[in-house]
């Protein structure tokens, strides 16, 4: 059996937990990642031979932490300049190591290696970026052709978020339960900001950035599997695989905008949408919602429907209310008049986000869903005005062709009846 | 006599196989199981979602929900039903039946089925009843 991708699976699932490990033990980035990558060497030549150990986190641990500290006591000799402070406390945790690592101890090193990421002195690109490299193990080249940069524009991204950080000095104790909640919301909110960079991808950069998806709803699993018994952890893991769920349905095979109602639901992923559906359950027991089990709801309705007639619109008009009163916002509420137009028509929709006018004045959908509730009232002239404003507006070919057919059809209106 | 051949591996690490890899070996395992089912030795197959998905009923005086999988090292897999049903709330309720019916200690984790493929064992190698 020459086939070693089994290893890979192994050594990418092991990598939160022991880079976190050596992290805490490193206290430095740079050092904990090469103590895994010459971890993971070791692996590659033993494993094939002994087989797999049977912790082959508690090895890669072990063994990165052993080779580094080797390295570095030799390379303090060479150039006779010890560096105190990153040798400090190794004696201790060597004694607590052999006693291998309870999962406690896992949980708050996870945690914290996605929390350093999250940091609020980072951008969010490069919060995401610093993730995509550091927790999901993906290479600076993989990272920039899915962000669609140069290596070099990455490769600085991540060097200036890792430079940020280590003068952050983020707390290596364990964190206090108001802490520790804290850092679980910064890192969800990071982690579906993942998923949208990949979610939101147009067709023709899909296959790229669809993986940022994936390595979100990887990273989400994760966070589950520490805090097993948080509801808007299920929620948000819900609200991606329902989403991610109608990825192959969303563009046609030119590149154009498939509207949820038009979609071919065939095309949807039923083992997504199951998982998705028994986590939203589960959530929902919880009795503690939150806006990712709101919205997941809303998508477990959707996915629920098996045609677009069927979609229950009062439920996620009520769903819809319930998120505004968690999270006001005027996109939640622009969302919501598409739910409003189905139950009570397209006027009350439109008396609902035309208050919206001012702050959404710059938001390409605001101008797409007024315009079509204008059309549908035979309001042509006006619609026309929102389509348009909604084009300029576009942020990729598809969007502006989505406008397009729109316009196309009020033109072809206006030439019947002239 | 029948037996039953269950499936342990790291979840995390098979769920990191690359998508041609992970094809593969479904398709290698395909061809094993068309060898049985052809000889008419193969009794149902599922695929599990991943332990994020279950949640566990702990039997004792008042039974407990728990979120999460079955846990405890101390108990042993003693056997499994396959049920159908609405939703989680549907599921527990089954298992609290089946507690009912069996008190005392012991757990029944309720995991998600994400592809059932309902074979049957052939008749003349079923044991008599």
């Amino acid at each position: 059996m020459n086939d070693l991708r089994w290893i890979d699976g192994v050594l990418g699932s092991a990598r939160p937990r022991v880079v976190g490990a050596l992290l805490r033990y490193f206290r430095d980035f740079d050092l904990a990642e090469e103590a895994f990558q010459e971890a993971c060497l070791r692996a590659l030549k033993a494993w094939p031979q002994n087989g797999p150990p049977r912790d082959p986190t508690a090895w890669l641990i072990f063994v990165g932490r052993n080779a580094t500290m080797d390295q570095v006591r030799r390379r303090a000799k060479q150039e006779a300049l010890p560096d105190e402070s990153l040798l400090s406390d190794l004696d201790d945790a060597e004694s607590a190591l052999a006693e291998r690592l309870d999962s406690g101890h896992y949980r708050d090193d996870i945690l914290r290696l996605l929390f350093v990421c999250c940091h609020p002195d980072l951008p969010a690109t490069q919060q995401i970026a610093l993730a995509l490299r550091i927790v999901c193990g993906l290479s600076v080249k993989q990272i920039a052709r899915a962000f669609l940069v140069s290596e070099a524009a990455m490769e600085q991204r991540i060097t200036r978020a890792k430079g940020r950080i280590a003068d952050a000095d983020v707390p290596f104790e364990a964190p206090s339960a108001v802490e520790r909640a804290e850092r679980l919301s910064a890192v969800a909110a990071m982690i579906y900001l993942l998923f949208n960079e990949g979610y939101s991808a147009r067709s023709e950069e899909a296959a790229q950035r669809l993986r940022l998806a994936g390595e979100a709803i990887w990273l989400a699993r994760l966070l589950l599997r520490l805090f097993p018994a948080e509801p808007e952890i299920m929620g948000l893991t819900a609200l991606m695989l329902l989403q991610a769920a109608r990825m192959a349905a969303r563009f046609d095979h030119d590149g154009n905008i498939v509207l949820l109602e038009d979609q071919d639901r065939s095309l949807w992923n039923t083992e997504q949408i199951t998982e998705g559906l028994a986590l939203i359950d589960k959530a929902m027991r919880h009795r503690r919602p939150g806006p990712y089990q709101v919205q997941a709801a809303i998508a477990a309705l959707h996915a629920r429907a098996a045609t677009p007639q069927k979609t229950d619109w009062a439920q996620i008009d009520l769903l819809y209310a319930n998120l505004e009163r968690l999270q006001p916002s005027p996109v939640v509420t622009l969302n919501r008049a598409v739910a409003v137009s189905k139950l009570r028509g397209p006027a009350a929709a439109l008396a609902l986000i035309e208050p919206l006018a001012s702050r959404l004045s710059s938001y390409f959908y605001f101008h797409g869903v007024k315009g079509a509730l204008l059309q549908q009232l035979g309001r042509d002239s006006e619609a026309r005005r929102s389509f348009d404003a909604a084009i300029t507006l576009a942020t990729s070919p598809a969007e502006a062709a989505h406008i397009r057919q729109h316009l196309d059809h009020l033109d072809r209106q206006a030439a019947k009846n002239p | 006599m029948l037996y039953a051949i269950l499936c342990y591996n790291s979840e995390e690490a098979v769920a990191a196989w690359p998508k041609p890899y992970h094809d593969q070996i479904m398709a290698s395992l395909d061809v094993v199981q068309d060898k049985l089912n052809k000889q008419g030795r193969l009794g149902p197959v599922a695929r599990l979602l991943p332990t994020t998905a279950a949640t566990t009923l702990r039997k004792g005086r008042e039974d407990i929900v728990i979120d999460g999988p079955f846990a405890e090292t101390k108990e042993q897999l003693l056997g499994f039903f396959i049920v159908d049903c609405a939703s989680l709330d549907a599921a527990i309720e089954a298992a609290k039946d089946l507690a009912k019916a069996n008190p005392g200690t012991g757990s029944y984790e309720i995991r998600p089925v994400a592809e059932l493929r309902d074979y049957q064992v052939a008749k003349e190698r079923k044991p008599a009843a």
